[in-house]
């Protein structure tokens, strides 16, 4: 309600959004979106800086586009889909194309936050922010999706794990970089199971599942989590054990693994959820996420 | 009170939504018309807000403004010194009972010591919010930190910090209530005894809207317009003139709407007697709308009891005894009778049982946190939660079924009025049927034969509560002003803010004056309109206040009937009175020379304004009743919860929950039902998730709704509702409050289903919330 004073400019494309970000280099400029992490951090003193960039307005940062129905649109890479970066979380929900190509996506945003934050956020600034609790980080790990940004230097593309520092580093984005888009290579498989923590709405622990099948026997895994450690983070016990197993009997004995690699003692910790809690439920929902993966599959 | 009434709203059905009466006050409420404090607009109006203590427990070595008053727009920098130099004595009256200590009383803005975080240090007004925000920033202020205490046990022990001087053991007071000796004899055979420890937990309260004042002073006059989110108008008017050092009558509390309260609107705290001293200081109107962090930071909070009890009891399973002793923190400062408050906590240890002894021994405890007070239920949750708790246990530990044990025990329908030895007068009930009601919605023998298990793994647990709520103490004025057309002004001293007194209120005139609803006006909170007041807390305006309106219309058609008699030339017996007419009653012999064989309610009104009164009859069709009840009201009620939970997670349903409610006649049915659903709500909330949480040095780690977990719609289950009907002796209406019977009803529900759901593991007690973690370590830590 009492955020400080700021300068505020409405960027009219992606170039006077980078031109805005460098020329205020030096008075901490944050990039506006949906809001939902930045407002809060305003309103709440966690955040003071001196300008505003809103990028809501700027044309074609926003929309799904599959690369299998754009032919001539060799950018995009064969299949892949590329999601924009203001791409809200109900245009995720409403596509069929993303129900049917990257399917862990709009599992995890089933359960993201309510009606109203899902009309208003976006993709690009969930996974930018990358709130602890936050959905989509798990999902895009387990999606194995790209960050394609934009910077003084040009585009570039990071991997979701480097973007979103799930080896515990900082994340990988420039200070005067901007998110255009994030790319989802296809599979037809792919669930998320989240345990929402009850004040807060965000996972308290969330796991995102992508299995790639192959006859019966699973011949690569995806399996993250969020909410447990201040990032999202690859469960790499549980995808070994799953790796080159059938795929009726590995479930249950691999997402039992789900904890193995996390330190308690490092993991959050609240009035409702110790980080031993948090650990111990990862099991729990890695095999529901799991589960819920291979239903779409079926 | 029944039968349709003339004028009634129904509420459109057009857009396929709910039909049904709506209440009165719902349209303006829906449609964003109705006026809070905060959308009041003053185009003078300057802004208050506060320097707080960032520590749970500091000395003040200094305090540096010099800052902030240099910024642009900044009107004043306030702190103590000035309170002190100023003409008011600028401390909050600390209880309206007594204490064991003498302990100075919450001062506005600090002294030298912040006893709390959040307490107010200094006060800085600006010409908007935003400035005055900065302006809070630009206020340094030097604390020395000192070692905090948040534990209300902990704070009675040896070598803990001290808050008081004059409490050197944090005991505010400590208050004995039924009878020790006769309690010690009945504990006499140990064999026989079953013991508890608890812990009430700490709420806050989470009204929609946070608290809220505008403040215009009148040099002129010399008189305060305070307008403010209250619930006891004519009540902060008494305590904003103790505060001021004013006369009451200087000082007009105009309570707009209010959107929740839950009794923390009802206490005096700072802000509001702040706003009112800056806009004399400056001869401006000030104006202050807390956060929510601010809310939540400076409470007050509610529950927060550590509380051991024991039950004796016969060999053939009757109670023969319950001994309590509880420490009850009351927070940083005896925050307007807050430090008293647990002094009558004892008061329904009773519950719905014969126990020929209790004693109650209660420690009110200073700590290093936001002060306590009521908060919906105010000290009957805590005690119906120690009882409903300990007969569970008990039950259990005799083999006997929880139900069948308190059936066991009841008090009987012939034995009202019943004495209880903690001082209660239960007025009237038949316990048994509300039990037997419940137990038969529930279907509670089909859920027993079903058992623990189920083919999907969870496990299953049924827990039952009965209890007993006091309601409708004090007085209240209601007031019936006819005017000359016809038209009806109903005022009272309570305070609707969710409550619906709007409908009943006007449904109760209604009734009496047999006249259209729409032609009736309800007018609450307004301290210089209404003659006085009580307010609205303790589930007690339908009780009092509606009585008081019902005593004053029904003075007003007894005076309308002799009006009317005179027009009609008989004796006023002879007066037959329906739907709006006064007539000559069949047979009774009508006047020689009347002109008229009926007169309407409105001419009558206009005969009482009129030229030329009847002779032995004074003008004006208006009366005003002071009412106060012939003693508390208590309802009662029993309910059902049923869970399952998942033993690998600790993950909690609650599948089914029964509520069946004996709050005497029910006037409104929809708003009752209301009060039972935002009750248990409530109690649900207290029982799964909710808890304020502080570490160590004082500091609140749940400081707003992200880490404060009150229930949403989507945690609650479906509330299924029944009823017994006991009338109250006690008031004409024969009701009994409703509005806080959920807060009580419900933590202990559910704390014994979970437990009996957990019971053969060797799980006895499960302290609230019920998170899932909490019962993952009950499970564990029973292996």
């Amino acid at each position: 309600m009492f955020p400080p004073h700021f300068d505020y400019h409405r960027a009219s494309s992606i170039d006077d959004a980078l031109d805005v970000l460098e020329r205020h280099r030096d008075d901490d400029p944050r990039i506006l979106a949906g809001g939902h992490s930045l407002l809060p951090d305003l309103k709440n003193g966690r955040a003071s800086p001196d300008v505003l960039v809103d990028i809501g307005e700027i044309d074609g940062l926003r929309g799904i586009e599959s690369g299998v129905d754009v032919e001539s649109d060799t950018d995009h890479g064969t299949g892949q889909t590329a999601i924009g970066a203001l791409t809200t979380y109900a245009d995720v929900l409403e596509s069929d194309h993303l129900e049917r190509h990257a399917p862990v996506l709009t599992d995890a945003t089933r359960v993201l936050a309510d009606l109203q934050i899902r009309n208003r956020g976006t993709v690009g600034g969930n996974l930018t922010a990358a709130e602890p609790g936050a959905d989509l980080p798990a999902a895009a790990l387990a999606a194995d999706a790209t960050i394609h940004v934009r910077g003084p230097d040009g585009e570039r593309t990071i991997d979701a794990g480097e973007f979103l520092g799930a080896d515990g580093s900082e994340s990988a984005l420039g200070e005067r970089e901007l998110v255009t888009e994030i790319r989802v290579p296809p599979s037809p498989t792919g669930g998320y199971a989240k345990k929402t923590h009850p004040a807060s709405g965000y996972a308290m622990v969330g796991v995102a599942a992508v299995l790639e099948i192959d006859t019966e026997t699973i011949a690569d895994a995806r399996v993250a989590a969020t909410g447990v450690l201040e990032h999202a983070v690859r469960l790499t016990a549980v995808e070994d054990a799953l790796v080159g197993e059938r795929v009726d009997e590995a479930i249950e004995t691999a997402a039992e693994r789900a904890g193995e690699t996390i330190d308690p003692a490092d993991a959050r910790s609240d009035d409702h959820a110790s980080g031993e809690f948090r650990v111990h439920l990862l099991s729990t929902y890695a095999a529901q996420a799991l589960e819920r993966a291979m239903e779409v599959d079926a | 009170m029944t039968g349709p009434r003339k004028g009634e709203n129904e509420s459109e059905d057009e857009a396929g939504g709910i039909a049904g009466p709506a209440r009165r006050e719902d349209e303006a409420l829906l449609t964003g018309r109705a006026e809070y404090t905060d959308d009041l607009r003053d185009p003078d109006a300057a802004h208050l807000a506060f320097v707080r203590s960032e520590y749970g427990h500091a000395e003040i070595e200094g305090i540096d403004a010099t800052a902030a008053a240099e910024l642009e727009g900044v009107l004043g920098v306030y702190t103590w010194d000035d309170v002190a130099a100023s003409e008011s004595p600028g401390v909050l009256p600390s209880s309206t009972g007594s204490l064991d200590c003498e302990v100075p009383a919450h001062p506005v803005l600090a002294r030298d010591r912040v006893r709390y975080q959040g307490q107010p240090i200094a006060a800085v007004v600006a010409e908007n919010r935003y400035r005055a925000r900065d302006a809070v920033d630009a206020v340094a202020v030097d604390y020395d930190p000192l070692e905090a205490v948040v534990d209300s046990v902990e704070a009675t022990a040896e070598g803990a910090p001290t808050l008081f001087d004059g409490a050197p053991d944090n005991v505010a007071a400590t208050t004995d209530q039924g009878d020790r000796e006769a309690t010690e004899d009945a504990f006499d055979d140990p064999e026989n005894v079953v013991d508890i420890e608890l812990e009430n937990n700490r709420l806050i309260s989470s009204a929609l809207e946070p608290r809220a004042a505008l403040a215009e002073y009148d040099a002129a006059e010399d008189r305060f317009t305070v307008t403010m989110t209250s619930q006891s108008p004519h009540g902060h008017r008494q305590k904003l003139a103790h505060t001021l050092g004013l006369s009451e009558r200087q000082i007009r509390v105009i309570s707009p709407s209010v959107g929740g309260g839950f009794g923390h609107k009802g206490h005096h705290h700072p802000g509001e007697a702040m706003a009112a001293w800056c806009a004399r200081d400056l001869e401006r109107p000030v104006k202050w709308t807390a956060t929510r962090s601010e809310n939540y930071l400076e409470g007050a909070h509610g529950r927060d009891h550590r509380t051991t009890a024991e039950l004796a009891i016969d060999d053939d399973g009757a109670i023969r005894g319950l001994r309590v002793e509880t420490h009850a923190n009351v927070g940083g400062y005896g925050l307007d009778g807050g430090a008293s408050m647990p002094g009558w906590y004892g008061g329904l240890l009773s519950s719905q049982y014969r126990i020929p002894a209790i004693h109650c021994e209660t420690h009110a405890v200073f700590t290093n946190t936001a002060p306590v007070h009521s908060y919906r239920g105010a000290g009957r949750p805590e005690a119906i939660y120690v009882t409903e708790r300990l007969v569970d246990v008990a039950a259990r530990e005799l083999g006997i079924d929880p139900v069948e044990f308190r059936r066991r025990n009841l008090i009987e329908p012939d034995q009202f009025p019943y004495e209880t030895p903690v001082g209660a007068s239960y007025d009237s009930g038949d316990y048994e049927r509300g039990l037997e009601e419940a137990l038969e919605l529930a279907d509670y023998d089909d859920l027993r034969a079903r058992g623990r298990d189920r083919d999907d793994g969870r496990l299953r647990g049924v827990g039952v509560a009965c209890y007993t709520e006091s309601t409708g103490g004090g007085f209240e004025s209601g007031v019936v002003r006819v005017h000359r057309d016809g038209g009806v002004t109903v005022s009272a001293g309570t305070h609707s803010h969710g409550q619906g007194h709007e409908t009943t209120y006007a449904n109760l005139v209604a009734d009496v004056l047999e006249i259209p609803t729409d032609d009736i006006d309800v007018m609450e909170g307004d301290s210089d309109s209404i003659p006085t007041g009580t307010g609205t807390f303790g589930s007690r305006s339908t009780i009092v206040g509606g009585s008081a309106i019902v005593e004053s219309a029904e003075a007003v058609l007894a005076k309308a009937r002799r009006f009317a008699a005179d027009r009609l030339e008989v004796e006023p017996d002879a007066v037959a009175y329906g739907d709006g007419e006064f007539s000559v009653r069949d047979g009774a012999e009508s006047g020689s020379g009347s002109s008229a064989d009926t007169v309407s309610f409105a001419d009558v009104a206009g005969m009482a304004y009129g030229w030329g009164v009847p002779e032995d009859m004074d003008p004006g069709l208006e009366e005003t009743t002071f009412y106060e009840p012939d003693g508390t009201a208590y309802t009662f009620g029993t309910h059902v919860a049923v869970v399952a939970i998942d033993p690998e997670t600790g993950e909690l349903e609650l599948e089914r929950y029964v509520a069946v409610d004996d709050c005497g006649e029910r006037l409104e049915p929809t708003i009752v039902e209301g009060q039972v659903h935002g009750g248990v709500a409530q109690g649900i909330g207290q029982a799964v998730s909710e808890r304020a949480s502080y570490d160590g040095d004082g500091t609140l780690l749940t400081n707003s709704l992200d880490s404060y977990a009150v229930p949403r719609a989507s945690h609650l289950p479906e509330i299924e509702t029944g009823q017994t009907v006991t009338p109250s002796p006690r008031n004409p209406l024969g009701v009994k409050g409703i509005g806080e019977a959920g807060t009580i009803a419900a933590p202990p529900a559910v704390v014994n289903a979970v437990v009996d759901a957990l019971a053969h593991l060797g799980v006895r007690h499960v302290d609230m919330p019920l998170t899932d973690e909490a019962i993952w370590r009950a499970i564990r830590d029973s292996k």
